[in-house]
C-alpha cells in the first residue's frame, strides 16, 4: 500500500466528520496551546530574571544579616542586623581581592519636595554604590566619600522621584525633605523600570549609608553590604575570605553563623530556580491536558473503527493485510493530533504574543518547546491511537463484512 | 486438466453458544478453467456458506479446500488476503461499496492491496477499462449514492475483475435487480466468462441459472442435484429480443 494512498483515505476519512475531527484535536489544540504559551512565560520571565541578575553589576558579592537555614527561613533580624559598619571597614582593609564596597540600610518614608509628599524607599549606601551596580546617572553627579565621612545631606534620586516630586525642571541642587530632614539632591539615576515582581526600580532615594543611620532610620547595624571583586576569578577567594574574616569577628561557625554571603551566579541561580520550578510545573499542567486529549483521540478513533467496520470488512475481502488497516488507523490518529498540535503550536504562539501586548509580560518563544510539543502531540496520536487500530486490524473479514 | 477449484468433504459448523448450525455437510466438487456454475437451493440452505469458503473470507470448519493446487488450510491470514487479492474476485449479495467513495476509486481498491505496486495512472487506466467492460464507463466519478441499484452491481462486478482473477465469485448477483438489468449482468458474465474466468454464482432465480453452464442444487447444507445447463440461454439474444419487444410496443402505443 502507498503512503499518499494511505495519508489520502485519511485525510478524506478526517475531513467527512471535520466537525468531529476539529472537537477531538482541540483537546489537543488546547494542551499544546498551553505548553508552548507557558513555556513562553517561563523563559521570558527567565531571561528578565537573568539580566537583571546581570545588571546587580560586575563581580558582585552581596553579604545578608542572618543567616540562611536549611529550611530556607532566615534566622536574625533581617532590618535590623547582625553586620556592623566595622564590618564593612574591616572587609575593605582586610580583604585583597575586594575593590569596592557599600554597606546598606534601607527604609521606607515619605519623602516632600515643593509642596508635594511621595511614599518611597530610602537606601543608605556609600559613594561607591553606583559603581558596584553598573547603574549610571542620567544627570548631576553621585556624592562622595567626604560626604559620607561627614554624614552629609546629600542625596541622589531615581526617575519616578523625579515626575512625582519634580513635575517641573531640573531637580538638581533642590531640597527634598526625608522624615522633616532636608537633603540636597545632587543626581538623578538613569531608570531602569520594572523589575520581573513588577516593583518600580527607579522608586527609591538614595543617600550616604552614615546619613541614613544617623538621620533617618537612627540604626546601627546594616541590612547588607556589596561588594565589588577585583575580576570574576577572584570571586570565589573572595567570598571564602569574607566568610572567614566575618566568622572570626561574630565568632561564629558554620551552624551558627548570622550572616551570609552570596555571590552572583548563586543568586542567579536561585532566581532561575524558582521560575524554573514554575516552567516545569506549567508544563506539567499542560502535560495533563495533552493525555486528556490523547483520551479524547482514542475514544473518537475507536467510534471511527466501529463505525466503519463494513469499510475494513470490505477492505480486507479485497486483500488488504490487517497491518495496512492498522497503519491506516494509525496515520489517521496521528494525522489528527499532529494537525492539532500545529494549531495548537500557532495557539500557543499568539497568546504569549498577545499577553506580552496587553499584559507586558515578557515572552520569549522557545523553539525547543515549539519541536517537542509537535513531536509529542504526533507521539500522543500514535499512543492513543495505536489501540483502536490494533482492534480494527484484528478484525475478521466476514465478521465485518455482516456488521451492521 | 488440473481443477482450478477442488473442495473434498466441506463441512462448516457455526458454534454459537448453545446452538450448533452445521451450515454446509460434506460438499465434494471440482470446477474447472472456464466454467460458469450457478449454486441455488432454498433459504438457508448454505449457499452463502459455501460461496464465503470459496472466497477464502471464511475457513471450513472440516474438509479440504484446494485453490489452484494449493491447500488453503495451510495458509495464514495475510497469505489468504493476497490470494483473495490475487486470484479471487467477490461480488457480494449487498454490493458493498464504499459509499462517499466514486466508482473509479472503489473499482481501484484491490489494486491498492496489491503485493505488486501498481502506480496511479496505471491503476486508473485498468479500473476505467474494467469500468468499461461492465458498461459504466461514464459514471467513473459518481458516487454510490448517486448510482442505481444494477449499476453498483456492476461497479461490485468491475472491483471484482479489477486484478484478472481466476474465478470470480458472485452472491445474488441479479438479487435486487430487475428481469431486464439481470438479463444485462447476464450478460457481462457470458462475455467474461467466454474470455477463460471461471464463474460461480448464487441465484434464486431458474431462468437466470440457465445462462450457466452447470447448475448445483443444495439442500440442508448438501449437494443434492449437479448438472450441466442444456438448451442455454444467450443474453445477447435476450437483449435484443427485449429491445424488440419494447420497441413493438411503443408500435402499438
Ligand atoms: N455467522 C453465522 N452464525 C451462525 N449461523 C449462521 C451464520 N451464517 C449463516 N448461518 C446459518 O447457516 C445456514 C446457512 O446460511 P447461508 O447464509 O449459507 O444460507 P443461504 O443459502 O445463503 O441463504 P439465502 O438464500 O437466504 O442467502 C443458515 O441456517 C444460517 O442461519
Ligand atoms: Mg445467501
Amino acid at each position: 500500500m502507498h503512503l499518499a494512498s494511505t495519508f489520502t483515505i485519511s485525510f478524506r476519512a478526517l475531513r467527512r466528520n471535520a466537525m468531529r475531527s476539529i472537537l477531538t484535536a482541540l483537546g489537543i489544540i488546547i494542551g499544546v496551546g498551553a505548553v508552548i504559551a507557558m513555556v513562553s512565560i517561563g523563559n521570558g520571565a527567565k531571561s528578565m530574571v537573568e539580566a537583571q541578575i546581570a545588571a546587580l553589576g560586575e563581580n558582585v558579592l552581596l553579604i545578608f544579616s542572618g543567616s540562611i537555614s536549611q529550611g530556607g527561613a532566615r534566622s536574625g533580624s533581617f532590618g535590623a542586623g547582625t553586620l556592623t559598619v566595622d564590618d564593612a571597614d574591616a572587609i575593605q582593609r582586610e580583604v585583597g581581592t575586594v575593590i569596592a564596597v557599600s554597606p546598606e540600610v534601607r527604609t521606607g518614608a515619605q519623602v516632600l519636595a515643593n509642596g508635594l509628599n511621595w511614599s518611597t524607599q530610602i537606601l543608605g549606601e556609600s559613594a561607591d554604590y553606583l559603581g558596584i551596580r553598573q547603574w549610571p546617572l542620567s544627570d548631576g553627579t553621585m556624592f562622595s566619600e567626604a560626604d559620607t565621612r561627614s554624614v552629609g545631606k546629600v542625596c541622589i534620586i531615581g526617575q519616578t522621584i523625579v515626575t512625582q516630586l519634580f513635575p517641573d525642571g531640573s531637580p538638581i541642587g533642590q531640597t527634598l525633605r526625608i522624615r522633616n530632614q532636608p537633603f540636597k539632591v545632587v543626581g538623578i539615576l538613569s531608570a531602569k523600570g520594572l523589575s520581573v515582581q513588577g516593583a518600580d526600580q527607579d522608586d527609591l532615594v538614595i543617600v550616604p549609608y552614615t546619613s541614613a543611620m544617623k538621620r533617618v532610620t537612627k540604626q546601627t547595624m546594616l541590612r547588607s553590604i556589596n561588594v565589588q571583586a577585583s575580576s570574576p576569578d577572584t570571586i570565589v577567594k573572595a567570598q571564602n575570605d569574607i566568610i572567614a574574616l566575618l566568622r572570626q569577628r561574630h565568632r561564629t561557625n558554620e551552624q551558627t553563623d548570622d550572616f551570609t554571603v552570596r555571590n552572583q551566579e548563586e543568586i542567579a541561580q536561585a532566581a532561575t530556580a524558582t521560575s524554573n520550578t514554575m516552567t516545569l510545573l506549567l508544563g506539567a499542567i499542560a502535560g495533563v491536558s495533552l493525555i486528556v486529549g490523547g483520551i479524547g483521540i482514542m475514544n473518537i478513533m475507536l467510534v471511527s473503527v466501529t463505525e466503519r467496520t463494513r469499510e475494513i470488512g470490505i477492505r480486507l475481502a479485497v486483500g488488504a493485510h490487517g497491518s495496512e488497516i492498522q497503519v491506516q488507523f494509525l496515520t489517521e490518529a496521528v494525522v489528527l493530533s499532529a494537525f492539532g498540535g500545529v494549531l495548537g503550536i500557532l495557539l500557543g504562539i499568539g497568546a504569549s504574543e498577545m499577553l506580552s501586548r496587553i499584559n507586558h509580560w515578557p515572552t520569549l518563544v522557545s523553539s525547543t518547546a515549539v519541536v517537542v510539543a509537535f513531536f509529542f502531540s504526533a507521539a500522543v496520536g500514535m499512543v492513543f491511537g495505536f489501540y483502536p487500530a490494533r482492534k480494527a486490524s484484528l478484525l475478521d473479514p466476514i465478521d465485518a463484512l455482516r456488521y451492521e | 486438466m488440473a481443477a482450478v477449484v477442488q473442495l473434498e468433504d466441506i463441512h462448516k459448523i457455526y458454534d454459537s453458544g448453545e446452538v450448533q448450525v452445521h451450515a454446509v455437510r460434506g460438499v465434494t466438487l471440482q470446477l474447472h478453467r472456464g466454467e460458469f456454475m450457478a449454486v441455488m437451493g432454498a433459504s438457508g440452505s448454505g449457499k452463502s456458506t459455501l460461496m464465503n469458503t470459496l472466497g477464502c473470507l471464511d475457513r471450513p470448519t472440516r474438509g479440504r479446500f484446494l485453490l489452484d493446487g494449493v491447500d488453503v488450510a495451510q495458509l495464514d491470514r495475510n497469505e489468504l488476503a493476497d490470494l483473495r487479492n490475487e486470484k479471487l474476485g467477490f461480488v457480494f449479495q449487498g454490493f458493498n461499496l464504499l459509499a462517499r467513495t466514486t466508482a473509479l476509486e472503489n473499482v481501484e481498491l484491490p489494486m491498492l492491496y496489491g503485493r505488486r505496486r501498481v502506480g496511479a495512472r496505471e491503476m486508473r487506466e485498468r479500473a476505467l477499462h474494467c469500468l468499461d467492460i461492465v458498461g459504466l464507463s461514464d459514471r467513473a466519478d459518481h458516487f454510490p449514492s448517486q448510482l442505481s441499484g444494477g449499476q453498483q452491481q456492476r461497479v461490485a462486478i468491475a472491483r471484482g475483475l479489477v486484478n484478472n482473477p481466476q474465478v470470480l465469485l458472485a452472491d445474488e448477483p441479479t438479487g435486487n435487480l430487475d428481469s431486464k438489468t439481470s438479463v444485462e449482468v447476464m450478460g457481462v458474465f457470458q462475455q467474461l466468462n467466454e474470455q477463460g474466468i471461471t464463474i460461480v454464482m448464487v441465484t434464486h432465480e431458474l431462468d437466470i441459472a440457465r445462462y450457466c453452464k452447470r447448475n448445483l442444487i443444495m439442500r440442508d447444507g448438501s449437494v443434492v442435484s449437479d448438472i450441466a445447463v442444456t438448451n442455454r440461454s444467450i443474453a445477447e439474444d435476450e437483449m435484443r429480443r427485449l429491445r424488440e419487444a419494447e420497441s413493438a410496443a411503443k408500435l402499438t402505443a
